[in-house]
């Protein structure tokens, strides 16, 4: 089982969190703040398992952990997990991402966390892993979108063009935002299919 | 229109760094305007923010009843925010939570399977018990539905639904073991993943799926799958060592041939766990583990550090078993110490355990001891701490060789800072000090300097846990304080003002201690003239202790009180002159011996002794006054204290005493007044273990200062050597007294008894615990883990009153197995009862009810309850149903047995007929005895499938045999013999038919064979699709070289295509997902499409492969013939006798018929090989005449009416497909013109 899905920036802000068991929003942000605490201190080139910290599992916990560019994406699972196929599909998880955002970057993440859960849901679903095969999640992920566009139709439109508008009136979006790629060729990576 | 999108939250929180709370709660306040709307969209886009708000940490739940709403949108768009905003947000407690379920139960029918999915993956977060309990029937339909992703959402979110809802386990259960085989790998995978989730916390309640798993093991090409599968079994083979026999070849074979690192890894960690099952050494699998060894020497050995990491983990978990394995690697382990990876480095130290030898014991702490020196985090340094004093103090200190050393490791670890570990080093100290008899004086010298010096150690007692070793410190000093070189000093550093800061059972042992020091000085000035000394040691405790009498502490204050007044009392006697020292001395005279902590529990009960029965008959018990434990026992029993009972005679006492003394003498654990009777346990397994170091006089026995441990690792090496020497001239026998003088108590007479306390310890460490402590589950749980409600016997059959509530009517679904009949019937019987409360109730009395009693009268009760509930459902489209009741009061009691059994033959080593032969001869072999030559199973694997495949038969014919209930009887002793035989007679393999047994049978046939490689196979329908045919294929390599790149191809016909991946062309052929080493075999499934299934067809095919021999390769290619039989278009599926008979007069069906002469076999073996080779089912029996039924994959119905007369049998068949008809009679008479 998988506990939960973190993904936060170097400096430990939160961009996704996703836990497949309650815990009230004090508690969470204590996790995502010890787990960056963790992480973030070892060293590019060690393992990317961890031991679980305190807040968060036990000793049948591990945190098991892929940083990309700017990012840490950071899976806390259980022993009944394999820690390689973990690691695959962190690694599945950010191609998907890549994919359905071209080119993902920190930004996307930023500004359209919603999107990020939905394809989210269709890899994990509450703390199992529901699919592994990018093509079949990017498919329903892609067919949902299809919807929601179809759905929005006419009367999406003025809405989309005052978005536009809105974003047109912030040439200085960029200049505040690190924007570090996500560099998905990850070498080592244990070829896993 | 212009209201903030969750964009233009983000970018203004990003514009307000300085004030970002400030400008949140703006936000929040437009969002609560905005959720004031009526318009659906500006609430969804307020919720949308409040999901990002929730991230940041912010409480949202006000909004639940927004989101709610949100949810309920028809809008597809909305209806995924709402779903995610509560996902995100709600849990157990979120009150309208109980307003959704109709909402959900309306997202989960609808027509768009997205809106299903949507609801599906939202539930899964937020799921209630009471949600379960509503929901469960229909997330059970959805895992039936036509899509595929429905179908796999609706598979895992059931595992959720079990934890809250335990009750749905065993109803879901046997649509969720039918969806391991689902065609979808995807829905494939997520019941694999539920099983075996479900299986971690209870395996015992899953072994029966073994062998479902097994075959999915050796056919599935998904890795996900298979780690989970392997994982899985990792979990089942310690329940029954069994599997892990037949584990251990495919496994291997994986091992050789994945180039996943994963999932080689996860096979290597089953394969430990298959090993560690099988520890009773079975001398061929020493080749498996060097294989593992091996592999995770590479796995170490990698640059990457992820692999070494799990390397380091799989070996520790060889360590435990086989540690000789291990220890070749040491240098590699020892390299990884060094690793700049903390992880590592930890992963390392718990290999070091079992590394150790007496000879490198020194070395490797001295290297430990300068990593805890460098180490700066407190956890790596702790867990260094802890692993020096594991490493040391394993198996008795079996590798310690010099006692001192290991003192001073003890008292130099002292001087870390901030440990939490000082309580372990003070037990180690007192341990070594009160077993090592020989240590006793230097480790006083070294704890009185450290009671000295103890200020360094209380720096900040608060959060210093360091400071628990000078308790030991205190004890040490205190008890063998006759060592003591300097009393008088260490009395002063004991009774310091100081000492009061310390924590409270610290200051108790203190002041205790002090004492006992207070008797040794006396008894020091004793002999001499000159009093003072003792003297001053008085004045000192009447002017130190009052201190302590007003301490806080209540053991302090209580031991400070009384020993002031005894040195008061002293005092008075010193200045009289009285010699006192024997009289104190006397107070702490003979030695305490440390008592194991479960010693009191070990006593065995002798034998013929009732603890539970009364002692006395109740009414004439007596209240004695001198029998003070009876005296004690009354007080506490009211009852018994009426003083009405006789007296009992002094003649009888005296007897009780005596036998009262007699146990006495013969309980171990009983503390005895003369020492004599403890001879018995002094010669307890593991004494001699225990080393103790002579003291060598060379050896400076007084380090001025802290001592360093370094020191005696040199004076250790001198030390070695000079006994190498002495070795060469002493003889054996008195080596061994100086070096164990302790152990060998036969040599050393007045030593011996003092040595017997830490022998009982050793004796009681290694003894085995009482059958009824064996560590289980129980024990480990807590009581709050939902698991712990899931732990339900999956076997039994299912009782009416365990249906999933049903909202509704469903339609009927036609049956598809028997076990499947049940659930399918169970559910449909309910009539519409969601949300009463009174019924709930009352089902959960019933369930209680279940729970209890097994009484055949109860569940003939609930018969009648069925009965009943189905008229009222009216649900006449089940005809079934009424059939059922008579069967199923037979089905109850033996299923349970019979599915036991099932994994017993499976697991047993019974020679079934292997695929050596051709299954029509096998058919032919009328007699058990001559499958003799089959039963040397050379390859385990193949004899694995054939088990797989003859149980898999087996538990479907004995579901009709159950139909057949008044053949119960015999059955089940049949059973017995399967299971207690243990396997090698060949009677066995006969399959569970009353009478006598069956001679064996195979489905597999050859489909070609040259000297390299042999093919068979078999073909079975496809449940899920008509159109689908599964043909499983053995190979066995027959040659010693390598096969591999085996391709598999067939030339297809209009009528049937072999299933290609997408994207090859029609003619290319499929690689064999595995490689075969020599003499192995392994099964291959292939999919097959056909149209038409009224005809036999043969498909002519090929396979290539490459024979790779040590120095060349050649390609080979061996054609064969695939003959698809009508035969194995057929399903094997129960019918019952009303809906049998229905069938048949609807008038549908056109019949044929068939005549076999000279059949001579037993009327059961005729229907058992007709069951078996043609997938029929019996209906019903009568003497000599039965009814049978099968369904095509097509859904035709075949029925069969067999009669037998002598050595005739006459078939006569219906079916509404005459071709098909023809073709399947034409084959049963094939099969029995062979016999």
């Amino acid at each position: 089982m998988i506990k939960a899905i973190l993904i936060f920036n170097n400096h430990g802000k939160p961009r996704l969190s996703k836990f497949y068991e309650h815990y009230n929003e004090d508690t969470e942000q204590q996790i995502i703040r010890e787990t960056f605490h963790l992480v973030s201190k070892r060293d590019e080139n060690v393992c990317n398992f961890l031991e679980g910290g305190l807040l968060i599992g036990g000793s049948d916990y591990k945190l098991i952990y892929r940083h990309y560019a700017t990012l840490y994406f950071v899976f806390c699972v259980d022993s009944s997990e394999s820690e390689l196929g973990i690691l695959d599909l962190i690694q599945v998880f950010v191609e998907t991402l890549d994919k359905c955002f071209e080119n993902v970057c920190e930004l996307d993440l930023i500004f359209h966390v919603d999107k990020v859960h939905h394809i989210l849901a269709e890899m994990v679903m509450g703390g199992m892993v529901l699919e592994t095969n990018m093509n079949e999640i990017i498919t329903q992920v892609d067919a949902q979108n299809k919807m929601e566009k179809s759905e929005a139709g006419i009367a999406g439109a003025p809405a989309r063009a005052v978005s536009a508008v809105k974003n047109m009136n912030l040439p200085e979006m960029p200049k505040n935002i690190n924007i570090g790629d996500i560099s998905i060729k990850v070498p080592n990576l244990p070829s896993f299919k | 229109m212009f209201d903030k999108n969750l964009q233009d939250l983000v970018r203004g929180i990003r514009n307000h760094k300085e004030d970002e709370a400030k400008y949140i709660s703006t936000c929040i306040d437009e969002i609560k305007q905005e959720l004031k709307q009526d318009n659906i969209a500006v609430k969804a886009n307020a919720v949308c923010k409040l999901t990002y708000l929730q991230m940041l940490g912010y409480d949202v739940s006000w909004a639940a009843f927004n989101i709610v709403e949100v949810m309920s949108s028809s809008k597809f768009t909305y209806k995924r925010i709402g779903y995610l905003a509560a996902s995100q947000c709600f849990h157990e407690s979120t009150d309208v939570i109980m307003l959704t379920t109709n909402q959900i139960r309306k997202d989960l029918s609808s027509p768009n399977q997205y809106d299903t999915g949507v609801a599906l993956t939202g539930l899964s977060c937020f799921v209630t018990p009471d949600l379960a309990r509503d929901l469960a029937n229909d997330i059970m339909t959805l895992m039936s539905h036509t899509k595929p992703y429905i179908r796999k959402k609706a598979v895992l979110i059931m595992y959720k639904v079990f934890l809250k809802y335990p009750e749905s386990l065993r109803p879901a259960f046997p649509r969720l073991k039918e969806k391991l085989e689902d065609p979808d790998p995807g829905v494939q995978s997520a019941a694999v993943n539920v099983i075996c989730e479900l299986a971690r916390r209870n395996p015992k309640n899953y072994l029966s799926l073994a062998p479902l798993f097994f075959k999915l093991m050796t056919s599935s090409t998904n890795n996900w799958v298979l780690i989970k599968i392997i994982k899985l079994f990792g979990a089942l083979t310690p329940l029954e060592p069994r599997l892990g026999k037949k584990l251990i070849e495919p496994l291997t074979n994986l091992i050789h041939s994945t180039s996943a690192m994963s999932l080689l890894y996860e096979c290597v960690n089953t394969v430990i766990a298959v090993l560690i099952s099988l520890s009773s050494g079975m001398p061929n699998h020493s080749a498996s583990i060097q294989l593992c060894v091996q592999k995770l020497r590479i796995l170490i050995e990698d640059s990457d550090q992820n692999l070494k990491y799990l390397g380091l983990l799989a070996m520790s978990k060889i360590l435990k078993t086989h540690p000789k394995s291990v220890q070749s690697h040491k240098d590699l382990i020892l390299q990884c110490l060094d690793d700049k990876d903390e992880s590592i480095r930890l992963r390392a130290l718990d290999l070091l355990y079992g590394m150790v030898s007496k000879k490198n014991l020194m070395e490797i702490v001295k290297k430990l001891m300068l990593h805890v020196d460098k180490a700066e985090g407190t956890t790596y340094r702790d867990e260094l701490l802890t692993k020096i004093i594991d490493i040391c103090s394993q198996s008795n200190y079996q590798y310690i060789t010099n006692f001192e050393w290991y003192i001073s490791i003890l008292v130099e670890l002292t001087r870390l800072e901030g440990t939490r570990h000082g309580h372990l080093i003070a037990s180690q100290m007192l341990d070594v000090a009160i077993r090592v008899k020989a240590i006793r004086e230097f480790a006083v010298a070294q704890m009185a300097t450290l009671l000295d010096n103890a200020h360094l150690l209380t720096g900040n007692t608060q959060r210093n846990g360091i400071c628990e070793v000078l308790y030991a410190a205190a004890w040490i000093c205190g008890e063998f304080s006759e060592h003591l070189e300097n009393p008088m000093q260490t009395l002063e550093a004991m009774l310091r003002p100081k000492v009061a800061t310390l924590p409270g059972h610290i200051q108790a042992v203190y002041v205790q201690n002090a004492a006992k020091l207070f008797a040794t000085v006396l008894k020091g000035q004793e002999g001499t003239t000159d009093g003072t000394a003792a003297q001053d040691a008085s004045q000192l405790f009447i002017d130190r202790l009052p201190l302590f009498v007003q301490s806080a502490n209540l053991e302090v204050q209580e031991r400070a009180s009384c020993i002031l007044q005894l040195v008061k009392y002293i005092q008075k006697l010193q200045q009289k002159d009285v010699e006192v020292a024997e009289e104190v001395s006397a107070l702490f005279a003979g030695e305490l011996n440390p008592v194991a902590p479960k010693a009191q529990k070990k006593v065995p009960v002798p034998e013929g002794l009732d603890l539970d029965a009364w002692i006395n008959e109740p009414p004439s018990e007596s209240e004695s006054e001198d029998e003070q434990p009876k005296a004690i026992f009354a007080k506490e029993e009211p009852k018994h204290s009426r003083p009405r009972h006789t007296e009992v005679d002094e003649k009888e006492l005296a007897r009780r005493r005596e036998a009262r003394k007699q146990e006495q003498a013969n309980n171990p654990f009983y503390i005895k007044a003369s020492p004599s009777s403890q001879k018995v346990y002094q010669d307890g397994p593991g004494v001699e273990h225990i080393p103790v170091v002579q003291i060598d006089l060379n050896v400076p026995l007084k380090v001025p200062g802290l001592p360093m441990s370094d020191q005696y690792v040199k004076l250790e090496e001198e030390r070695r050597q000079k006994e190498r020497a002495e070795k060469k001239k002493k003889d054996k026998k008195k080596r061994k007294e100086k070096r164990s003088g302790r152990g060998k108590k036969q040599y050393s007479g007045p030593e011996s008894e003092e040595d017997i306390t830490p022998a009982h310890m050793v004796d009681i460490v290694t003894e085995e615990m009482p059958e009824n402590a064996l560590p289980s589950d129980d024990d480990e749980r807590d009581p709050s883990d939902p698991h712990k409600a899931l732990d339900i016997d999956l076997d039994k059959p299912l009782a009416d009153n365990e249906k999933l509530p049903v909202r509704s009517h469903r339609a009927a679904e036609a049956q598809k197995s028997p076990t499947d009949g049940e659930t399918e019937n169970a559910t449909m019987q309910e009539p519409k009862k969601k949300g009463s409360k009174e019924k709930r109730g009352k089902k959960k009395d019933k369930d209680r009810d279940r729970k209890k009693s097994k009484e055949e009268k109860k569940k003939k009760k609930h018969k009648h309850e069925d009965k009943e509930e189905d008229l009222l459902g009216g649900q006449a489209e089940e005809p079934v149903l009424q059939s059922e009741e008579t069967s199923q009061v037979a089905a109850p009691s033996t299923s349970t047995t019979a599915e036991v059994s099932d994994l017993d033959f499976w697991l047993s080593n019974a020679p079934v007929p292997s695929n050596t032969q051709e299954a029509a001869t096998v058919a032919a072999a009328p007699e058990p005895s001559v499958t003799a030559p089959d039963s040397e199973p050379e390859e385990p694997k193949d004899t694995g499938m054939e088990e797989m495949k003859s149980s898999k038969h087996k538990k479907k014919k004995q579901k009709k045999e159950k139909e057949e209930k008044e053949k119960k009887k015999k059955k089940h002793h049949h059973h017995h013999r399967h299971s207690d035989g243990g396997g090698e007679e060949s009677v066995q393999n006969g399959t569970v038919e009353e009478e006598e047994p069956l001679p064996p049978m195979s489905n597999y046939c050859l489909l070609a064979e040259n000297s390299y490689i042999k093919m068979v196979y078999d073909i079975q329908g496809n449940l899920q699709d008509g159109s689908q045919v599964v043909v499983s294929v053995i190979f066995e390599n027959k040659c010693n070289s390598f096969l591999k790149s085996m391709e598999f191809n067939v030339l297809d016909s209009l009528n049937s295509k072999l299933q290609r991946p997408e994207g090859s062309g029609p003619h290319d052929g499929l690689v064999v997902p595995f490689q075969l080493p020599p003499g192995v075999s392994n099964e291959a499934r292939f999919v097959f499409t056909v149209q038409s299934i009224v005809m036999p067809q043969k498909l002519k095919g090929t396979l290539t492969f490459i024979v790779k021999n040590e120095d060349d390769s050649t390609h080979e290619k061996l054609d064969f013939k695939l003959h698809f039989t009508c035969t194995s278009y057929l399903i094997t599926t129960p019918c019952y006798s009303d809906a049998f008979a229905k069938l048949l007069e609807s008038g549908d069906l056109q019949s044929g018929s068939v005549r076999l002469e000279g059949v001579n076999m037993p009327f059961h073996h005729l229907l058992a090989r007709i069951c078996f080779h043609h997938h029929f089912s019996v209906v019903e029996r009568i003497d000599s005449c039965a009814s049978m039924y099968s369904r095509s994959i097509q859904a035709h119905h075949v029925c069969l009416l067999v009669k037998t007369s002598g050595q005739t049998v006459s078939i006569d068949a219906k079916c509404d497909e005459p071709t098909l008809l023809g073709n399947v009679l034409d084959e049963i008479k094939q099969t029995f013109s062979q016999c």
